[in-house]
């Protein structure tokens, strides 16, 4: 063996061929903000043209590629690898490697993302314009009457299922055969146990996936019809397929931030994560359920009343392990000593918040409800509630909470509280109006509504913008920690917890070359 | 246990759960509607009533846990010198708020359950309806047991000056069609819902009715409204670029009213059947043609002829060129495209008037004409 202690390699050589579990962290942390701005720019776009009521600013063609391109990227391009680069950087960290188990494989997974988004950005303006058929692309919409550029989307998905595949096999493989002596399974940091679950599920999913666009790409060029009855296909098939991967694939984005939640909730109320086992296995049960509740997505397609039934059943029962959860976090804060930093202002609102995208999860799974609620903006607010403060406020929690693991230097507090007020504000003021327009009938991906509904479109506009704008506070935020600031300890936190924080701040670019004895 | 009887006792079920506050917040259709419109059906009454029990257990528990957390939030603040607990585990809670919430779930899954086969129950419809969903608007066909069967498109009405902010807004904007569907009242009203290119879904919040309009594939679906008067709802499933502009009107109208309309639409019907065996001028046709093109052909080829999602018509090869090809077009459309058959949607007359416009207006002035007879050779090839 060589020198333990080398550096990094010096200039782009270092970002291209790193094999350094920190460094390909990073770059999936700024990738994935990168990505967050871009479809953050697309949402920015849908609420102006509907802060009135006409068509204003674009096109109706243009306002479906916005909605198309605003799901993709915050989907595959922002949130899952955000999750990828906090899992890079913390989980060989957190159970004692020295680095993730299959290390090349790891910087071909990110590398090959870039390229990706960049094909799906060109669709814009190609001939026909980019994808227009929803993030959920239904055939034969998505098919038969998609413009060309549906040929590069079906490429880029299969490409990021590739990236996603290629990163969860090495989270898979770190996790099992990587853990320091004496971290059994039932140590391990939840953060891990739920990436480790999640991995298993992306696993499962994305080649369904791959399987879907490949039938959309031989339905187009190869004159097959496996979405089309008049060729002896049925464009439902796609459905069901598709919310195969699609149903797990809400909990993929969801499940890491239950992880992290479960850390900083014990952290900042100075007191043990209440019910580790019972968290380790509602997560295992929400995601068995998560591979037999798909078809609640489609309760108006047709289904006979005894598939409505069963899907309808399976989908309440999710609320058990769910509530399992959430009573968990709470009865750990209950009697703690509470301090509120911004991880945990973004954690508890992470509760809370979650909590009402839950409730609504519950109405929407009572199938003769959802003959109401479906495709409308009750759903739009339901998602978005548990995407938004669920996934995104998970993963603001996490980088405020690790910044100064990663850089060696204490963020801003205070600006840091702004940022947490102002996206609070904002998501709320964009979201829950949401609600109300849904239930009082505007369908989800127009354009154009009828006057009724203009009020709450301009209130949901103006917190939307207002979120939008606080993200860039966050950017600031991050280079001003990573420039300098106040010198950090090993362990900023007096509450934390884990093998990560007995490492000096910032982490040195090797650790746990010899693996730590855990007790 | 017979599936009646077994619906009677959820339904009774439902009736005890029904009791609980059945807080109406708003109606339906009014500016900054807060609730779900109750609507005109029993249907549209029990997913109402199911929506606010679920909605105010969800509140009631949410209560319970944002209670405690909130008290935690302001009494175990670090800052009052609180000295942390060390509890982390207990079984039996654990077990407790396992099986309580199953309890909760299923005091929810019975009411449901009898709603959903209620809404499957679609025995004894006394009149048929089949609804298609077309990019962009809806084909409504009265299946008749006797008679001429009556059919008919329905479009958006709003004209493009409202939309583009040129004329102030109307209140029914975007909710208007030119011409709505009519049902009679306390009819049990059978719909057969299809598509004859992408996914569609027929939704009418107030009659509680939604369902995928799917191509090659007839979903049912029924209503049974119990007051008269007009219920708007739009398309609900993403379909294409003019998505948000293609809603659905109902117009519930007494027996009495059904019965002579449905009359004077098959008189209509029979009228157009003469009048396809008329020779037109040209000004008749282009006057014709000029109102067929604005519901049917405006939205891809533009005002003038421009184009836009479809091909420019002004100047094209296929206005300006073989009358043949311009027939083949019209009425086969062109597969894999948005250009639909129109084959089967206009009457002969309307087709060849609409033909004649697209050959006479925006500078196309090629002074020929097509007659509905022309049409109809056409078709029979």
């Amino acid at each position: 063996m060589g020198d333990h202690h080398h550096g990094p390699a010096k200039g782009l050589s270092r970002w291209l061929f790193t094999t350094n579990h920190k460094d390909i962290g990073t770059m999936y942390l700024w990738f994935s903000f990168a990505m967050f701005l871009l479809g953050g720019t697309f949402a920015m776009i849908i609420r102006a043209e509907l802060f009135q009521p006409g068509m204003q600013l674009v096109e109706p063609a243009f306002f479906n590629q916005m909605t198309t391109l605003h799901g993709l990227v915050m989907v595959f391009g922002a949130i899952m690898p955000s999750f990828v680069g906090l899992a890079n950087w913390l989980i060989p960290m957190m159970i004692g490697a020295p680095d993730m188990a299959l290390p090349r494989l790891n910087n071909w997974s990110f590398w090959i993302l870039p390229p990706a988004f960049l094909l799906l950005a060109s669709t814009l303006f190609m001939e026909g314009g980019a994808p227009a058929a929803g993030w959920t692309f239904y055939a034969p919409l998505s098919t038969t009457y998609a413009a060309p550029s549906v040929t590069i989307f079906i490429f880029c998905i299969h490409i990021l299922g590739l990236s996603s595949i290629m990163g969860s096999i090495n989270i898979i493989a770190t996790v099992m055969n990587m853990r320091a002596p004496g971290m059994s399974y039932m140590k391990m940091p939840l953060f891990v146990w739920t990436w480790l679950i999640t991995a298993f599920l992306l696993v499962a999913v994305m080649p369904v996936l791959a399987g879907a666009v490949t039938m959309m790409l031989m339905d187009v060029h190869f004159g097959t019809s496996f979405f089309s009855a008049a060729g002896g296909g049925d464009p439902v098939l796609f459905q069901h397929i598709f919310w195969f991967f699609g149903h797990p694939e809400v909990y993929i984005i969801i499940l890491p931030a239950f992880g992290v939640v479960s850390q900083i909730i014990p952290a900042f109320s100075r007191k043990p994560l209440f019910g580790y086992d019972s968290m380790v296995y509602a997560t295992a049960a929400i995601a068995f359920l998560s591979f037999i509740v798909w078809a609640h997505h489609m309760y108006t397609v047709g289904m006979p009343v005894a598939g409505e039934l069963f899907f309808m059943y399976a989908t309440m029962l999710i609320a058990v392990p769910t509530g399992v959860k959430v009573f968990n976090w709470v009865t750990t804060m209950f009697r703690g000593s509470l301090s509120f930093e911004a991880p945990m202002l973004f954690a508890v609102a992470f509760i809370i918040l979650f909590t009402i995208g839950g409730f609504s999860g519950l109405m929407l799974a009572i199938a003769p409800a959802d003959f109401q609620y479906h495709d409308t903006y009750f759903v739009v607010a339901h998602f978005h509630y548990v995407l938004v403060p669920g996934a995104i406020f998970g993963i603001f929690a996490s980088a405020y909470f690790w910044l100064p693991k990663w850089t060696g230097h204490m963020y801003d507090e205070t600006l840091a509280k702004t940022h947490f007020w102002l996206s609070f504000i904002g998501m709320n003021l964009a979201f829950f109006p949401m609600h109300f327009l849904g239930l009082a009938g505007m369908p989800r991906r127009i354009p154009d509504y009828a006057l009724q509904f203009a009020d709450f479109n301009m209130v949901s506009s103006i917190g939307a913008f207002m979120f939008g704008v606080s993200q860039l506070l966050f950017l600031f935020i991050v280079v001003k920690c990573v420039r300098g600031g106040e010198k950090a300890t090993a362990k900023p936190w007096d509450g934390a917890e884990g093998l990560e924080w007995t490492v000096p701040s910032p982490a040195p670019y090797h650790t746990f070359s010899t693996p730590p004895e855990v007790k | 246990m017979s599936l009646n009887n077994l619906k009677r006792l959820l339904a009774c079920a439902a009736g005890v759960l029904a009791t609980l506050p059945g807080l109406a917040l708003a109606a339906g259709g009014e500016k900054n509607a807060l609730n779900m419109p109750v609507g005109v059906t029993d249907v549209g009454r029990s997913i109402f009533d199911l929506h606010m029990i679920i909605l105010w257990i969800c509140v009631a528990i949410g209560a319970l846990v944002f209670g405690v957390m909130f008290y935690s939030i302001i009494y175990h603040r670090k800052s009052r010198g609180v000295k942390p607990a060390q509890f982390h585990e207990s079984t039996k809670v654990e077990i407790a708020w396992t099986v309580v919430p199953f309890l909760i779930l299923i005091t929810m899954a019975v009411p449901a359950t009898s709603t959903l086969l209620d809404i499957y129950d679609f025995d004894d419809a006394e009149m048929d309806v089949l609804v298609t969903g077309y990019q962009w608007k809806w084909k409504y066909e009265y299946l008749a047991e006797e008679g001429e069967n009556v059919a008919f498109f329905s479009n958006l009405s709003t004209p493009q000056s409202e939309i583009y902010n040129t004329d102030d807004k109307n209140d029914n904007y975007l909710l208007e069609v030119d011409e709505p569907l009519v049902i009679p009242v306390d009819t049990k009203v059978r719909f057969l819902v299809t598509a004859n290119d992408v996914i569609h879904s027929w939704w009418v919040p107030e009659l509680a009715v939604k369902k995928d309009a799917i191509p090659g594939f007839i979903n049912e679906t029924w209503t049974r409204a119990n007051e008269i008067g007009t219920y708007r709802g739009q398309c609900a499933e993403l379909c294409g670029k003019d998505h948000g502009f293609m809603p659905i009107v109902v117009e519930v109208v007494s027996k009495e009213d059904y019965a002579a309309w449905l009359g004077e639409k098959q008189e209509q019907a029979a009228k157009v059947k003469e009048l396809m065996a008329q020779t037109f001028t040209l000004d008749e046709l282009m006057e014709r043609g000029k109102a067929v093109y604005a519901r049917n052909c405006l939205a891809c080829h533009g005002a003038r002829g421009e184009g836009g999602v479809g091909t420019a018509i002004a100047g094209s090869a296929i206005a300006t060129g073989d009358i043949g090809g311009h027939l083949n077009i019209g009425i086969n459309g062109v597969p894999g495209t948005a250009m639909q058959a129109f084959g089967g949607q206009l009457n002969d007359v309307d087709l060849a008037a609409v033909i004649t416009y697209q050959r006479n207006a925006f500078g196309n002035n090629m002074g020929d004409l097509v007659q509905p007879i022309d049409v109809f050779n056409y078709k029979q090839g």
